[in-house]
């Protein structure tokens, strides 16, 4: 009782508040429970949202998602594109006052790494030197890691080798700084909202968990005087047809996902309020080609060549996502400028049934012996309509489909044991590059014996798309660099690697109140740039 | 009676030790952990992970350690929601459950055995007529189908209610799920009430009763209320356990901070601090609803000893 005598009288003095200044809040559906506060922790989009408010990288993004300055008012490349070198702000601090520098950055990094931080993200920044070895324990030094703070202005960081999207992965959480004072002062807990303290645009005061965390604008922030909203509210709420109606109520400014069937609703009856575009990340499914009648290419074409792809966007979700011929996701950055398409890809659906039933004959299957292949989806209404689609798609084709549900821990556990014929995945791209997809088909890494095939559970592996990646890793002119990773996605989509399916569409539903709301791949739309009139 | 007491709290003890070994081993040996997401996380960080929450010790160690925290009062940490452990989550989001559960106990209880009475008095009439569908509904509709309904009606279209939520802590957000909670609650109730009633006014002594000239609110006061009340108090406790245990689609729709959805988000996402955490918590919760409807059956029927 206490707990909600405290929540309730909290509540009421931050409205009198509220009403007595005219602060603007936005009400921000967030959708699940952040795992934690702290950008080392953290791994989702709703998580991002939050951590993204109120602590700021060396750079950030500007209403478009794209990087821009952040913390690091300059810096510069070395010609090799392995040294960069950040100059931070004048005057950048913690919103306990204390000054934000390079030793911050230092020090975040290397707790990104140390093994005793366990930050399940730490692999994207691997481009750092010895980052990698020092998250294996290889590497005890943490001063080896490829970050130094030549003074309280100047960060210098090493690469393994040139990376084009290095500027655009310094936007993630994961290489946010954290306040290096109070991380060795609390440990862990300097994340807790007692403790914790922003050098971002906001700065946390409350977490409910269950039901929200709550943020003020931050007087130390370099930008605050363009600071448009006083207070944000993140919300937690799973149920999305409970959100779409609290938001019809006009609890919520912003929606950031709705059920798909109520889109044409949602058109009809709030035009220009639901925002769905292509969001950087491909839905497809995976094919065992370890063992099994899938090792045949014959049977992999059969297969992806049937899938009738561009009825799922518009009738089977109804939210119009994108039919995927291809692996890269349209218009990823570092990337050439025509997507891939394959031939049959514009043959008439009826020749590409005879040719894939002649495909099946060729392999040995037929309407006298069927193929009989189970395919695995983790459980949600979105994803057994696809599978349900998808097998009655294979069936004039002689394939017979086993619908095998589970839920996501076990639909996974099962993937990378490789214990599937045919699974569902998804991926959302990390950073804007075509590496971060590529990445998803090359051949694993033999480890203590066991080879590690990462999230490529099809475990497709083919010598010159692992070489074409490796050579373009190399490669410093991003024009040619960006045509090696086309050939490679060729290759793999030519080998029937994995059957891309359709391209992601983020789901945003945004009040008239709301202005800066600017639609972009990523979905990322810092509160910063938004402003809200009552 | 207090030493029927003492010998039942005591016997908790095994009881509950027995079933928190068995939860945690059943749940060690379901497919998946933890850290099986949609993405694979590199060998490296994932033994890193393994290593933070002792998961690379053999599953007997695991046990040990896990038990001998318990016994100094510690849940553990959260796998999956790192920016609290157990116990916080516990503290946080209980006293919410609590306060709704009990509220919609107390409220169904009263309506329940108020509309079981007065559709027992007029049976087969106009009242009895009108209660029995009010049951009907609060038994068939599922509680996330009547929750997203009031929703919409006094949350969206009506905007008399909040439709979610618990920014401000007004009590008029509780209204909407409380209801919810409660109907299906009230609605057995009045269902046992009434049948139980019915059979009580049948019975020898309410008949000699107003053959006394007794008043028949008297004989209902005096007479009737008292036995009529046993059935509906043996499901008290069970249904307060419902109530309880029972609030996670409400939380979920209504966006609510209780203790309830941590208990099925964390069963999927396999993490085991709190699903055990829990399972302690709701363990001790139906051992103690069951002591104490024991000895309030006992003193609402007399025929009841304990040895």
């Amino acid at each position: 009782m206490q707990t909600l005598t405290a929540v309730a009288t909290a509540g009421a003095v931050a409205l009198m508040m509220s009403t007595s200044v005219m602060a603007a809040t936005l009400q921000l559906h967030n959708g699940g429970d952040p795992k934690s506060l702290d950008p080392h922790k953290v791994s989702g989009d709703w998580e991002n949202r939050v951590v993204g408010d109120f602590i700021e990288g060396l750079l950030t993004e500007n209403a478009k998602a794209e990087a821009i300055p952040g913390q690091a008012e300059s810096w510069e490349i070395s010609e090799d594109g392995t040294v960069y070198t950040f100059h931070l702000r004048d005057g950048i601090q913690w919103s306990d006052g204390t000054p934000v520098t390079a030793g911050d950055f230092e020090f975040a990094f290397r707790r990104l790494f140390d093994p005793k931080t366990a930050a399940g993200y730490a692999y994207l920044q691997f481009p750092i030197k010895n980052s990698e070895a020092i998250n294996s324990g290889e590497i005890t030094d943490l001063t080896q890691l490829g970050v130094k703070a030549i003074d309280d202005k100047t960060l210098e960081i090493t690469l393994n080798a040139s990376t084009p999207f290095f500027l655009d992965a310094l936007t993630h959480y994961t290489a946010y700084p954290v306040p290096k004072h109070l991380v060795e002062k609390f440990g862990d807990d300097w994340a807790k909202v007692a403790n914790i303290v922003s050098n971002g645009p906001y700065s946390i005061k409350e977490w409910l968990p269950g039901s929200y965390v709550r943020s003020e604008k931050s007087e130390t922030y370099y930008d605050a005087a363009n600071v448009q909203i006083d207070e944000v509210f993140y919300h937690v709420l799973e149920d999305q047809a409970a959100a779409l109606n609290r938001y019809r109520a006009g609890e919520f400014d912003i929606l950031t996902d709705f059920p798909a069937d109520q889109y044409q609703w949602l058109q009809d009856n709030l035009p220009g309020q639901a925002h769905v575009v292509p969001f950087l990340g491909v839905y497809y499914y995976v094919m065992n080609q370890e063992k099994g009648p899938l090792t045949d290419i014959r049977i992999r074409e059969a297969l992806s060549t049937t899938v009738v792809r561009e009825v799922i966007g518009p009738d089977i979700l109804g939210t119009g996502e994108l039919p995927a011929y291809g692996w890269v996701p349209p218009g990823t950055n570092n990337y050439v400028p025509d997507a891939y398409h394959p031939a049959w890809a514009d043959q008439p659906y009826e020749e590409r049934v005879e040719h894939a039933k002649q495909l099946m004959a060729d392999a040995g299957y037929g309407p006298d012996k069927p193929l009989t292949l189970q395919l695995r989806y983790n459980t949600n209404d979105n994803h057994q309509r696809i599978a349900v689609a998808l097998a009655a798609m294979w069936e004039p084709i002689g394939i017979k489909i086993e619908l095998f549900n589970a839920e996501t821990a076990v639909h996974y556990d099962a993937l990378r044991a490789g214990d599937f014929e045919i699974g569902r995945a998804g991926w959302l791209l990390d950073y804007s590059d075509p590496s971060n997809t590529l990445d998803l088909l090359k051949t694993g890494v033999e480890q203590n014996g066991v080879v590690n095939w990462g999230n490529n559970y099809g475990r497709y592996s083919n010598e010159e798309f692992d070489n074409l990646l490796v050579e373009a890793s190399t490669e410093l002119d991003l024009v040619k660099r960006g045509e090696l990773l086309a050939q490679a996605e060729q290759i793999s989509m030519d080998e029937f690697g994995a059957i891309p399916i359709y391209w992601y569409v983020s789901k945003d539903v945004v009040s008239p109140k709301i202005t800066g709301f600017e639609e972009n791949a990523k979905n990322i739309f810092r509160t910063r740039w938004l402003s809200k009139s009552e | 009676m207090l030493a029927y007491a003492f010998r039942r709290v005591l016997s908790a003890i095994p009881i509950a030790l027995i079933a928190v070994t068995v939860c945690f081993f059943i749940l060690r040996l379901a497919p998946g952990g933890p850290f099986d997401g949609e993405r694979a996380l590199p060998p490296t960080v994932l033994a890193n992970l393994r290593a933070h929450y002792n998961l690379d010790q053999p599953l007997f160690m695991q046990y040990f350690i896990y038990i001998g925290r318990l016994f100094q009062g510690d849940l553990g940490p959260s796998m999956v929601i790192d920016g609290f452990n157990v116990s916080d989550l516990i503290r946080i989001g209980f006293p919410f459950t609590l306060t709704m559960a009990m509220t919609a106990f107390v409220i169904a209880t009263i309506i329940g055995v108020i509309a079981g009475m007065v559709a027992a008095v007029n049976q087969n009439k106009w009242p009895d007529y009108v209660l029995v569908l009010a049951v009907m509904l609060g038994v068939v509709v599922p509680n996330f189908l009547m929750a997203a309904l009031l929703q919409l009606w006094f949350g969206v279209y009506l905007k008399w209610l909040p439709a979610g939520g618990w920014v401000n802590g007004s009590w008029l957000h509780l209204v909407l799920p409380v209801t919810v909670l409660a109907w299906p609650h009230a609605a057995r109730i009045s269902r046992l009430m009434r049948g139980s009633m019915i059979e009580v006014l049948g019975t020898n002594y309410v008949r000699t009763a107003r053959s006394k000239g007794i008043g028949e609110r008297l004989v209902l006061a005096r007479h009737a209320i008292k036995p009529a009340l046993i059935p509906v108090v043996s499901y008290l406790g069970p249904g307060l356990s419902y109530l309880l245990t029972g609030s996670l689609a409400v939380e979920q729709i209504f966006g609510l901070p209780g203790i309830g959805k941590y208990f099925v988000t964390a069963a999927l996402n396999r993490d085991y601090g709190i699903v055990l955490g829990t399972t302690i918590l709701y363990m001790f919760i139906i051992l103690a609803l069951n002591l104490i409807v024991d000895l309030v059956y006992a003193w609402l029927d007399p025929k009841v000893r304990y040895r």
